[in-house]
């Protein structure tokens, strides 16, 4: 008898947390539910529902973006780079023209992908169906995306055969634009103007090294690269090249950069046999195509209300 | 705390009079488990407890990743280099508790020699100190001094791993003194109680067997090789163990290894979730003859020969069924060679009745014992701080070692349940509210051959910093 009121008693209290555990969980989501928890996401075949990933990002991203998505979670002051504020639609990575807002792909891929040279994980635990509805709760939090379509994903041309001429052309056209002005003359990040950079939240940002990683914070193919500096990186200063880059141009320097990375490659033997020497700010300028544009790069245009993190 | 498991499992079915007066020790005495909640990943990574933790200790699928990966989230943020210089990845973990133990047919001097004991009061656990993380890059380590709770401290856990080797993290390399792959982890285990805060699946030894070897439970000394899929949707690992139930020393055979294996795919099963399917065996060998000094009854610590085998294989599977709720299985068939069920095996701690020098015989009839059984644990996850755990397992002998014994001696059966609240959910310390409540039956274990009941009622405050 005594056990059994004993085993009665946990099941009240069990009730009682249940209560309680309720009504704070109403409080939590309070703000949520009155946000467009409508919002749906394409993605291939599969629609993700924000509604349904309430629970995951309580459980897997509110520590860093915060009850808001406004990046101001509970780990803001320690996180460097400061996690994504989601209430203002800019992406870094993105597929689309610069100041546009992204595809769902593009979230749906960054979810899976992570953010190398930050602390977002690869979550490519999640069943793509996860990913999906995520990627529609992420977008709830932004009146952009109640007001404005992604931009259309720019056209990437087949990728043409590698050759030591395309990747001495590869760094012209990284001199001829002054990469080198942030990445360094030898792609290490430490350009003249590396130490000033700041993102839109005017936080210090730091160039990335290719000499450190193989993956870049937006993908790891050559067409990512292709992508990451013909779109921007909306939010930091990094612009997009595509007013200043041709397309075959654009491959050039995808070789090229692929030659300063650390890990063995056909673009890396031919800048051994090609002897390549850092790129020299202050030989005579190589003369840009008939009709280019001035290589000094366009900052994109503000595509939001101040405040992005990288 | 790991040791008095140990010693309980030996002691209980190696002399069953002193079952039920174990069961009612070590559950007063006693109670915490070894587990893995560590707030320091969660504070070197900036991530909540419930990003990695179904409901700590307990892995999700990410959590599973990151461990696999040697506790590296793989996001270039790994190596030492980028924490801050005051970061310590040291995590401690305790509990106070209150609990209600009663122990029927305990052998007792008065009446009809067995009486049900029945005690209440305040406790503390075990202190588990866990720390872990990375060296270097792809080079990471666990270690786990552990005490019970007056203190007397083991090393319940060392290791350290070579991560990603050639790139791959298909190929991993552990040495040391680990947990077994085992997808549905102990050491992870959601509940506390003595019987309920183990798994009786993986220490199973039947009643007057001697070996004590084949506990998959318990960690052990050896050297493991680990693989999986980027996603961690598959999974492989294969360990070759000292035969030593992870007492370090080598006291125990003087050349016996064990060998465990395992393998898991995980599905995307859709609005389900991820359901994961594998196989485990653990197989291996280990002494019965000993060399004395002293007496027939003073073995040499590691002088053990005359190996014999044992298996234990089971299937394994995590079923999700949407958010809420989800399903864990594991089975098991076990086998010991007929001399570990005649109660040879472990001289050295006594647990081994008899010593297996040149020219003893096994006696007529003497059979290898083998059993059956299944865990079952279904978790309602109400949101990441509330979860409410069941489980019930069963283990049924389905051969005696000694043909007229009875059928059903040693079966149990045991169910748990309980909750966990943690009123908050950051990523720099851990508190949960515990409420539990533990039954275990065992057939003809009490001095007199009566099954025995057990119960523990418990609720305390776990946490870890």
């Amino acid at each position: 008898m005594r056990t059994s009121l004993l085993k009665g008693s946990l099941w009240v209290t069990a009730a009682a947390v249940l209560t309680f555990a309720n009504v704070s969980s109403a409080q939590n989501t309070e703000y949520q539910e009155q946000q467009w928890m409508g919002m749906q996401s394409h993605v291939g075949k599969l629609t993700g529902h924000a509604g349904d990933a309430k629970g995951d990002y309580r459980r897997y991203c509110v520590g860093c973006h915060g009850e808001l998505g406004d990046g101001n979670g509970e780990n803001f002051p320690w996180l460097d780079p400061k996690p994504r504020d989601f209430t203002l639609g800019v992406f870094k990575c993105r597929s689309t023209p610069t100041g546009t807002l992204p595809t769902d792909e593009d979230l749906f891929n960054t979810i899976a992908r992570g953010l190398v040279t930050s602390n977002m994980p690869q979550w490519n635990t999640f069943t793509s169906q996860q990913r999906a509805d995520l990627v529609a709760f992420v977008k709830h939090f932004s009146a952009r995306f109640q007001t404005e379509k992604p931009g259309e994903p720019i056209q990437i041309p087949p990728e043409p055969p590698v050759t030591p001429e395309r990747v001495k052309a590869g760094q012209e056209v990284y001199n001829r634009v002054q990469c080198w002005k942030c990445h360094g003359v030898e792609g290490r990040g430490n350009g003249p103007s590396a130490s000033t950079l700041t993102d839109d939240q005017s936080r210090p940002i730091a160039p990335y090294n290719f000499h450190d990683e193989i993956r870049f914070k937006c993908g790891t193919t050559d067409q990512d690269l292709y992508k990451i500096f013909m779109t921007g990186l909306d939010g930091t200063p990094m612009p997009s090249w595509s007013d200043n880059i041709k397309p075959d141009e654009a491959w050039d320097l995808v070789f090229y950069l692929r030659s300063l990375q650390p890990m063995k490659s056909k673009e890396k033997e031919f800048a051994k046999q090609l002897g390549l020497k850092p790129v020299n700010p202050n030989a005579p300028a190589a003369q840009p195509p008939a009709a280019e544009p001035t290589p000094t790069p366009t900052p994109p245009p503000p595509p939001a209300p101040p405040g992005s993190q990288p | 705390m790991r040791l008095w498991r140990q010693s309980f499992a030996r002691h209980k079915f190696a002399t069953p009079f002193l079952t039920a007066a174990l069961v009612l020790t070590f559950a007063v005495v006693s109670c915490s488990q070894p587990a893995s909640a560590l707030p320091a990943f969660a504070r070197k990574y900036g991530l909540r407890c419930s990003a990695c933790h179904e409901s700590w200790p307990m892995l999700n699928y990410f959590g599973q990743k990151f461990k696999d990966n040697g506790y590296q989230l793989m996001n270039d943020r790994d190596a030492p280099i980028w924490q801050n210089p005051s970061y310590w990845p040291v995590t401690f973990r305790m509990v106070g508790l209150w609990h209600r133990v009663s122990t029927g047919k305990v052998a007792v001097d008065t009446g009809t020699g067995e009486q049900r004991i029945t005690s209440t009061g305040f406790d503390i656990s075990g202190l588990d100190i866990l720390t872990g993380g990375t060296l270097e890059k792809n080079f990471t380590f666990l270690l786990v001094p552990s005490s019970d709770n007056t203190g007397a401290f083991h090393m319940e856990s060392v290791s350290a791993r070579l991560d990603n080797l050639f790139g791959s993290p298909w190929l991993n390399i552990k040495l040391g003194k680990f947990e077994l792959d085992n997808l549905h982890s102990e050491k992870r285990v959601l509940s506390l109680t003595a019987n309920g805060g183990i798994y009786q699946l993986y220490h199973f030894i039947p009643v007057g067997d001697g070996n004590i070897f084949g506990q998959i439970g318990d960690n052990q000394l050896g050297v493991e090789l680990m693989g999986h899929s980027a996603d961690d949707r598959t999974r492989y690992s294969a360990a070759l163990l000292s035969s030593s139930d992870g007492q370090p020393g080598l006291i125990y055979g003087a050349n016996s290894y064990s060998g465990f294996f395992a393998a898991s795919r995980a599905f995307d099963v859709g609005k389900l979730g991820v359901d994961r399917i594998g196989a485990y065996a653990m197989i291996g060998q280990a002494p019965t003859s000993w060399t004395t000094s002293g007496g027939p009854n003073s073995p040499i610590g590691g002088s053990g020969v005359g190996n014999k085998s044992f298996h234990r294989e089971g299937f394994v599977g995590q079923f999700y069924f949407g958010q809420h709720f989800d399903l864990q299985v594991v089975t098991q068939h076990g086998w010991d060679n007929a001399w570990f069920g005649q109660g040879y095996g472990d001289f050295i701690d006594g647990v081994a009745i008899g010593n297996n020098t040149p020219g003893t015989t096994l006696p007529p009839g003497a059979q290898a014992p083998t059993w059956n059984g299944v865990l079952i644990e279904p978790h309602y996850v109400y949101s990441p701080q509330l979860i409410f755990v069941g489980r019930y397992e069963t283990i049924r002998m389905s051969r005696q070692a000694t043909p007229g014994t009875a059928s059903n001696l040693g079966n149990i059966s045991t169910y748990t349940i309980g909750y966990r609240y943690n009123p908050f959910m950051t990523s720099r310390a851990g508190f949960a509210w515990h409420n539990e409540y533990n039954w275990l039956h065992q057939d003809g274990t009490s001095p007199s051959g009566n099954n025995i009941n057990t119960s523990e009622l418990l609720l305390g405050f776990d946490f870890d910093f």
